[in-house]
């Protein structure tokens, strides 16, 4: 399980709006809860400070162990982020996966060719570099997914297909926090739902069935 | 030693091609002819004062105001390093960091040279510590600041390749790699350059002035190879140092990239 408490970031002059202000939750093991919210309203910073990339306060505790005591690599290997916009170093695309069997089996779920491995990084559409940026975190065998608009660039097919992977992950016990614009995937992945207004998160009405 | 001496008549006849840029300036309306007037005269009282100032250094040879001199000479090479950075660190960092190295690699390779090479007596001799650790300085301060500038730019423009590599569950020195290595070579590049153009492209400064001053030129050679690997051995050590501090600063305990420590000028 994942709970979160009172994680909060302040704004680079304390007198500003702060980022983030005392978030709290908990996503049980193999649920998903999701985060809507305008562009600028504090998903991506709230992701951010849950994967330990921004210096916050606050405390999150991850079955039971509190994030300080487990070193930052190991604990981005199991609440693994994985941004809107992904980020490559190598030139081929094969050079970023740590498991490429694992991965390879997971391409071939995502709609990818096989051999995109072997492909140039400029050779990648935005839906291409989406998927395979999902598939690097997943080969990572994570506890919890981090998701910022993971289908953003898809087409409904392929979403449909990269959410029933994640509801695999979710039936093998993985939480998911689900950053999404899109109403009815919200309905599809979770139950529990936030939104997020200047850098206020607070937990949704439940929608009628 | 024999040279010739020049008199003021000498200095204004000189000056006259400053006049010629000026009117180019001028007719092809440029806008620099007022820059280039103030810059040059701005030479010409930097000069004076400092020729002035080593007088004085060189007749006194006392080891505290040359100690002091060449302080001052770190302070200001400090200032410039940082000048030319277009984002640097925040608060006491962005100083402290070019200064530190530059003092780091600077004082090691003076005394080095003038202790073991040199020999002067005494070994703090002005009339060589101060020349020694100006040409020192001038470029330890290229390969810091291009080496910081170039490691600062690099982190905030490949920001996303870092931070997934860190997500994936890299550390902050793995993920960091490229870009250091980017910015140790730029640092070295100019040094590099300079010594492979030494003799063919380029006349080095100290050992034309030598031999203008009536120095035997393979006299003069020979002090240039010296102070050529002095230069390269103070570049290197300063870069390194400046970067490998970069480093530690741009990142902390939890392996995050720490760009909010900067500022952009």
């Amino acid at each position: 399980m994942l709970k979160i408490q009172n994680l909060r970031r302040q704004n680079h002059s304390p007198e500003l709006t702060p980022l983030l202000s005392a978030a709290s939750l908990e996503v049980a093991d193999g649920s998903c809860i999701t985060v809507t919210g305008s562009s600028g309203s504090g998903k991506s910073v709230f992701l951010r400070a849950i994967a330990d990339l921004d210096p916050v306060a606050g405390q999150i505790f991850l079955d039971g162990t509190e994030r300080n005591h487990i070193p930052a690599p190991l604990w981005r290997r199991r609440v693994a982020y994985v941004p809107a916009e992904s980020g490559w170093w190598e030139n081929r695309v094969g050079d970023h996966f740590s498991d490429p069997e694992q991965a390879r089996s997971l391409t071939s779920l995502f709609d990818l060719s096989e051999d995109v491995f072997d492909w140039p990084i400029e050779q990648l559409s935005t839906g291409e570099r989406q998927r395979l940026s999902l598939v690097r975190a997943l080969v990572l065998n994570p506890r919890v997914l981090l998701l910022d608009e993971p289908t953003s660039g898809l087409d409904q097919g392929t979403s449909a297909k990269v959410e029933r992977v994640l509801h695999e992950r979710m039936n093998a016990g993985v939480s998911i926090v689900l950053v999404t614009h899109d109403a009815s995937q919200r309905d599809r992945m979770a139950s529990i739902h936030f939104g997020m207004a200047a850098g206020v998160l607070s937990r949704m009405e439940d929608h009628a069935p | 030693m024999n040279f010739i001496t020049l008199d003021y008549l000498d200095i204004g006849l000189a000056s006259l091609t400053i006049a010629v840029n000026a009117g180019l300036s001028i007719a092809m309306n440029l806008g620099l002819g007022q820059r280039l007037v103030i810059s040059a005269g701005r030479m010409v009282a930097q000069l004076i004062l400092i020729g002035l100032v080593l007088k004085a250094l060189f007749s006194i040879a006392s080891p505290f105001l040359t100690g002091a001199a060449i302080i001052i000479m770190i302070l200001f090479a400090g200032r410039e390093a940082m000048a030319r950075q277009e984002r640097r660190f925040r608060g006491w960092w962005s100083y402290g960091l070019g200064t530190g190295s530059m003092m780091a690699a600077g004082l090691i390779i003076m005394v080095f040279g003038l202790t073991t090479q040199i020999s002067p007596d005494p070994w703090y001799d002005p009339r060589y510590a101060i020349p020694l650790m100006g040409m020192i300085l001038g470029n330890t301060m290229n390969g810091v600041s291009i080496g910081l500038d170039r490691m600062i730019s690099g982190m905030v423009e490949r920001r996303a390749s870092i931070e997934a590599r860190l997500c994936l569950g890299e550390e902050a020195r793995e993920a960091f790699r490229p870009v250091v290595r980017a910015a140790l070579r730029a640092a070295f590049i100019p040094t590099i350059n300079g010594m492979s153009a030494a003799g063919i492209v380029s006349l080095p400064g100290m050992m034309t002035g030598q031999i203008l001053a009536g120095a035997d030129p393979v006299e003069a050679v020979k002090y240039q190879i010296m102070i050529m690997f002095l230069i390269a051995g103070g570049t290197g050590i300063g870069s390194f140092v400046a970067i490998f501090f970069a480093q530690h600063r741009l990142t902390d305990a939890r392996h995050r990239l720490r760009l909010d420590r900067l500022v952009s000028t």
